[in-house]
């Protein structure tokens, strides 16, 4: 059956492989276009990079720029085999072994397409090569930019750029992000990082001709293929690279952050985690080296302790405590409570406090009240249900000021903190074997709380606004004629309505003016309303807390400070906080004194402190 | 050894030949895309695809020794096992399969991978050879078309699923088998149609093509008797092809990925997406173009050796040989091609066994199919989808695979004088 049809196959087969080679002769026997096409002109892609956009401080300063620099790339299937190598090391100041090394490493890549041979030449170094490197074929320059800054501070908030790293490229690879090759620069942290699509632009593609000697002969059908590089955006940025520096100035020698915010409008104006490092460490051609001796460093210069580090609030959380309370109904600001100090310590203040008092004196079994009144309402006879439904409550509450999550502020590696759930208490103790005096430490803002400085800093700008706030950012616009992102003018609304901050406010007021913060951190000329902290820390020293902001009315700036293992808030964290205000409202600093005594203290090398009253005296303060 | 002695007798020494001179070919041409003049790195060098094709092309070698020493009626009887285990296998990848360029369809631990794709052919093939090879089955009843169909259709469903389009399309080459086996001649006849109409939408716009298919139904009406069957049958005609011109327009500009869109396109405007697919095939076109008729010499090319085109050693492998062996290599590539085709069928049908002529015919299709669309594509007649050209490319998956597929078949046709005469055919 169908015998027949073997033929009418065998047709179709003979057909197709004669068109195929009719075709083949066509094109290399009779056309001569591809023969002219590829007589001895091939062509070569050539990447043009754009350029990388500039950041600007709130005053039009810039933070970050691009300079110019020249790699020496190597195609190692042009380099020829009898080159002068001893000529070639001497002209760039290289060993041989170097030499060998890195060319082995370039042909194991690809012996077709470049790799970079000698990175990041300055202008002069390449001025000096450049006419001799036509006698070594194979190596070309190629023009790159690298950031360069004018000042050394800022480093941790800009971020720096660097080569993608072969895991990044596979696992942009697989999200279907294909834009990135080999060797391509990129943000790594910061600014840089957070922004790295609007700030890289958006990299060109060049046909050029080229002979078999490898020289360019002009633009593939004069560039209708070609398409030119866009510069990335330029960011304007919210910080005040003034008071950034002066911030990391009074920071040296100390372990710990400060944030300043704008609370009407939840702009950073300056964060510093301390210790820092310059940003001009990693920008150029010691990048590899420098950064991994900041790696190593034992204080950690590269983690940013303002978004990562999670710390006991100690007492600036009693504002919230407070706020929470009103907001119940559990306490109106007349409740007087005497200092009784069975299960908690306090330290000497004068008489029993009503609520504007134990702000301004921190009064610790006041608190302990506070907070019972809120977790014990008793809305269930049993005393376990009863705490699970208050706790569940004061979480709302806590959860409303942004703490215990993240608030979203543009930069990466933002950290939580820690706001345990009702859940959590039950899998450590038990459901229903748990009540307040499992968690009373909470009522003072230790035990199992954590808050970053970035939330401390959120909670001043809500107590600043009485009960709003917007997420902290570090943009105002992208690219000149850019807004701010809509994400940061969505206004947050906590669970506290403004008629109760007032009296709290009135108490930060009084902790200034003359309650636990040194009297010498205080300002004649503005109000500064502010809360101390000091929290207890089980690797050492406690650590020195403080939020404010000012003026009390209409204020246009929130600080919060954390100085690791410096002892009670009001005696350092406070001053710094205070000199921050009057730099960012005054411009100049009055207090010298201040501002040399605390530029002197060094927390981190020798453990010392001229106050004397700090330690043991104090705590929660 | 006496068994020995007869295998080496009866192998079929021409297309042992040809396949012996494809893969010759083959590796020569993998070490020259990737030819290094200046480094002193030797063909068989792990670090480089020809010596790895060395070792694809030895441990191929070990799997012609086991198909050959397999006993002939072992493929027959386990052909539904092994087509169920491969099925097996593919959905499997689907679940834990390794993504490579785009394709989730590679199986492997480490560096080392297979794609289970490359072998559904074969296994494909012996199924359904097994199938036709019942004298119940007769393929002018609907039925049993269907069975067919189905056991055709899973695989190739299977390695849509993965996102390998390339390989997918290779199983509408079972047509052919089926043809040969008494499909009715309207069925290919109607799937030419429908890539010439596909073919005429791409270059004429949609209208233009209504308007031209109403016109020539009405001028038909004029001149075909008015019955009214024959106006209905008119009618109906013309609608369904109107209806398929704007189905393909909707497939292609709809349904269809952009890059493959792309690919399709580039073919009548050339200038679609210059740094993309036409860039490729332009590329290779200049590589082949410039070979001219004696080509520029073995190592001597110089549009493959800049990386301008892309899958050197794989997909666009014709390129180096139409650069450096110029028309010659060209005629070489398409004889040895030709020729193992024409061997194959030849020998498919001289066997007793309808098993294994339907699986011969199989093997034929599959390499013609191949064959087809990767000169094809290399010469910019048809779309650009990235299958290998069979026993030259690189690539382990796709070497192993079609000396499977070509060894069983020449394992049974060793045998053919010791089948059973079940079916004349």
């Amino acid at each position: 059956m169908f015998e027949s049809r073997q033929r009418t196959i065998i047709f179709v087969f003979a057909l197709v492989a004669f068109v195929m080679l009719f075709r083949l002769f066509y094109m290399q026997v009779i056309d001569d276009s591809y023969k002219e096409a590829a007589a001895n002109i091939s062509l070569q892609r050539i990447i043009e990079y754009p350029y990388r956009g500039i950041v600007y401080d709130r005053k039009g300063k810039i933070c970050v720029y691009n300079v110019p620099v020249y790699d020496v790339m190597v195609l190692p299937k042009e380099v020829k085999k009898g080159m002068d190598t001893l000529r070639f090391c001497e002209l760039f100041g290289i060993t041989k072994e170097e030499f060998s090394e890195t060319i082995t490493a370039a042909r194991t890549y690809s012996k077709v397409k470049p790799s970079p041979f000698i990175k990041q030449l300055s202008h002069t170094e390449f001025a000096k090569v450049q006419d001799q490197l036509i006698d070594f074929p194979g190596f070309f320059i190629s023009p790159r930019t690298v950031r360069g800054y004018d000042h050394s501070s800022m480093g941790i908030v800009l971020g720096y750029i660097g080569e993608i790293s072969a895991g990044r490229l596979e696992k942009y690879k697989k999200e279907g992000n294909n834009y990135y090759r080999s060797g391509d620069y990129l943000g790594i942290s910061g600014l840089e990082n957070y922004y790295e699509e609007q700030l890289r632009g958006k990299r060109g593609v060049k046909f050029m001709m080229v002979d078999v000697n490898g020289i360019q002969k002009g633009h593939y059908k004069e560039g209708i293929f070609d398409t030119a590089a866009v510069r990335g955006e330029n960011l304007y940025s919210t910080v005040d690279l003034e008071l950034q520096k002066f911030g990391e100035e009074l920071m040296k020698n100390k372990k710990g952050s400060i944030i300043c915010m704008e609370p009407k409008t939840g702009e950073i104006l300056a964060m510093i985690s301390s210790p820092t490092y310059d940003p001009n460490l990693l920008r150029g051609r010691d990048f590899s080296k420098n950064y991994l001796a900041l790696q190593k460093d034992p204080l950690k210069p590269l983690f940013n302790r303002a978004l990562m580090a999670p710390y006991p609030p100690g007492s600036i959380f009693k504002t919230l405590q407070a706020l929470t309370a009103m907001q119940e109904g559990v306490i109106d600001s007349n409740m007087v409570w005497p200092c009784v100090q069975d299960v908690v310590h306090c330290h000497p203040h004068p008489g029993p406090c009503n609520l504007r008092q134990s702000i301004q004196w921190s009064c610790n079994p006041y608190y302990l009240q506070v907070f019972r009144r809120i977790i014990n309402q008793h809305k269930s006879g049993n005393t376990f249900l009863d705490t699970r439904i208050g706790y569940d409550k004061w979480r709302e509450y806590i959860s409303s000021f942004g703490i215990g999550q993240k608030l979203g502020i543009d930069m990466p590696s933002e950290k939580k903190g820690i706001l345990r759930t009702v859940a959590y208490y039950d899998r450590i103790y038990g459901e229903k074997h748990w009540k307040y005096s499992n968690v009373y430490s909470l009522s003072i803002g230790q035990g199992e709380l954590g808050m970053s400085p970035l939330h401390m800093a959120n909670m001043a700008c809500i107590l600043a606004n009485r009960g709003y706030y917007y997420t902290p950012h570090f943009i105002k616009k992208i690219g000149e004629k850019g807004t701010t992102p809509a994400q940061f003018k969505v206004r947050h609304q906590t669970k506290v309505a403004a008629e109760h901050f007032e009296s709290i406010i009135t108490g930060m007021q009084w902790a200034v003016q003359g309650g636990t913060v040194w009297s010498q951190a205080r300002m004649k000329t503005v109000t500064i309303c502010g809360k101390t902290g000091t929290a207890q820390n089980p690797h050492g020293k406690d650590h020195s807390i403080f939020i404010c902001f000012a003026p009390k009315d209409n204020p246009t700036i929130a600080v919060a400070t954390v100085v690791e293992n410096s002892g009670f808030g009001g005696f350092v964290a406070a001053p710094i906080a205070t000199l921050m205000v009057e730099k960012y409202l005054n411009d100049t600093i009055q207090r010298k004194n201040l501002y040399e005594h605390m530029l002197s203290r060094d927390y981190i090398h020798k453990d010392t402190s001229s106050n004397g009253k700090t330690g043991e005296a104090g705590k929660n303060h | 050894m006496a068994r020995q002695e007869k295998l080496v007798k009866t192998i079929d020494i021409p297309l042992l030949g040809m396949y012996l001179a494809l893969l010759l070919l083959g590796w020569l041409t993998i070490y020259a895309s990737e030819l290094d003049v200046n480094a002193d790195i030797d063909a068989w060098d792990m670090s480089i695809s020809s010596g790895r094709q060395l070792l694809f092309i030895g441990t191929s070698s070990v799997l012609i020794i086991l198909i050959m020493a397999t006993d002939y009626k072992f493929y027959d009887v386990f052909s539904y096992f092994i087509y169920a285990g491969i099925l097996l296998v593919l959905v499997a990848v689907l679940g834990v399969g390794k993504t490579v360029a785009g394709s989730k369809s590679w199986l492997g631990v480490g560096t080392f991978g297979v794609q289970p794709s490359e072998f559904a052919k074969f296994a494909t093939s012996l199924a359904l050879a097994k199938y036709l090879s019942n004298p119940l089955i007769r393929l002018d009843r609907w039925p049993d078309l269907n069975r067919a169909a189905i056991i055709i259709a899973i695989p190739a469903i299977l390695i849509l699923l993965q996102n390998d389009t390339g390989s997918t399309l290779v199983f509408s080459a079972f047509i052919i088998p089926l043809f040969r086996e008494g499909l009715a001649p309207w069925i290919p006849n109607l799937g030419l149609g429908v890539v010439f109409l596909f073919v005429l939408t791409l270059v004429v716009p949609q209208t233009w093509l209504l308007v031209a298919i109403g016109v020539i139904a009405i001028a038909a009406f004029f001149i075909i008797d008015k019955t009214l069957n024959n106006v209905i049958a008119l009618a109906i005609i013309a609608s369904v092809i109107c209806l398929v011109v704007i189905g393909a327009n909707y497939f292609i500009n709809d349904v269809l990925q952009p890059h493959q869109r792309n690919r399709i396109k580039v073919l009548v405007q050339p200038g679609i997406d210059p740094l993309g697919v036409g860039w490729n095939v332009t590329q290779s076109k200049n590589a082949i173009g410039s070979g001219g008729f004696l080509g520029k010499g073995y190592l001597e090319g110089t549009q493959t050796k800049f990386d301008f085109v892309p899958e050197q050693s794989t997909d666009f492998i014709f390129c180096t040989i139409g650069e450096e062996f110029g028309f010659l290599g060209s005629l070489l590539v398409c004889g040895l091609f030709l020729g193992m085709l024409w061997r194959l069928v030849y020998l498919a049908d001289r066997q007793k066994m309808k098993f294994s002529r339907v699986y011969g015919y199989c093997v034929a299709a599959i390499i013609f199919f191949h064959f087809t669309i990767n000169i094809g594509m290399t010469v910019g007649l048809l779309p650009v989808i990235g299958i290998p050209l069979p026993f030259i490319s690189y690539g382990g998956s796709s070497l192993w695979s079609f000396t499977i597929l070509l060894f069983i078949f020449l394992k049974l046709d060793a045998h053919r004088s010791q089948m059973l005469s079940r079916d004349a055919g």
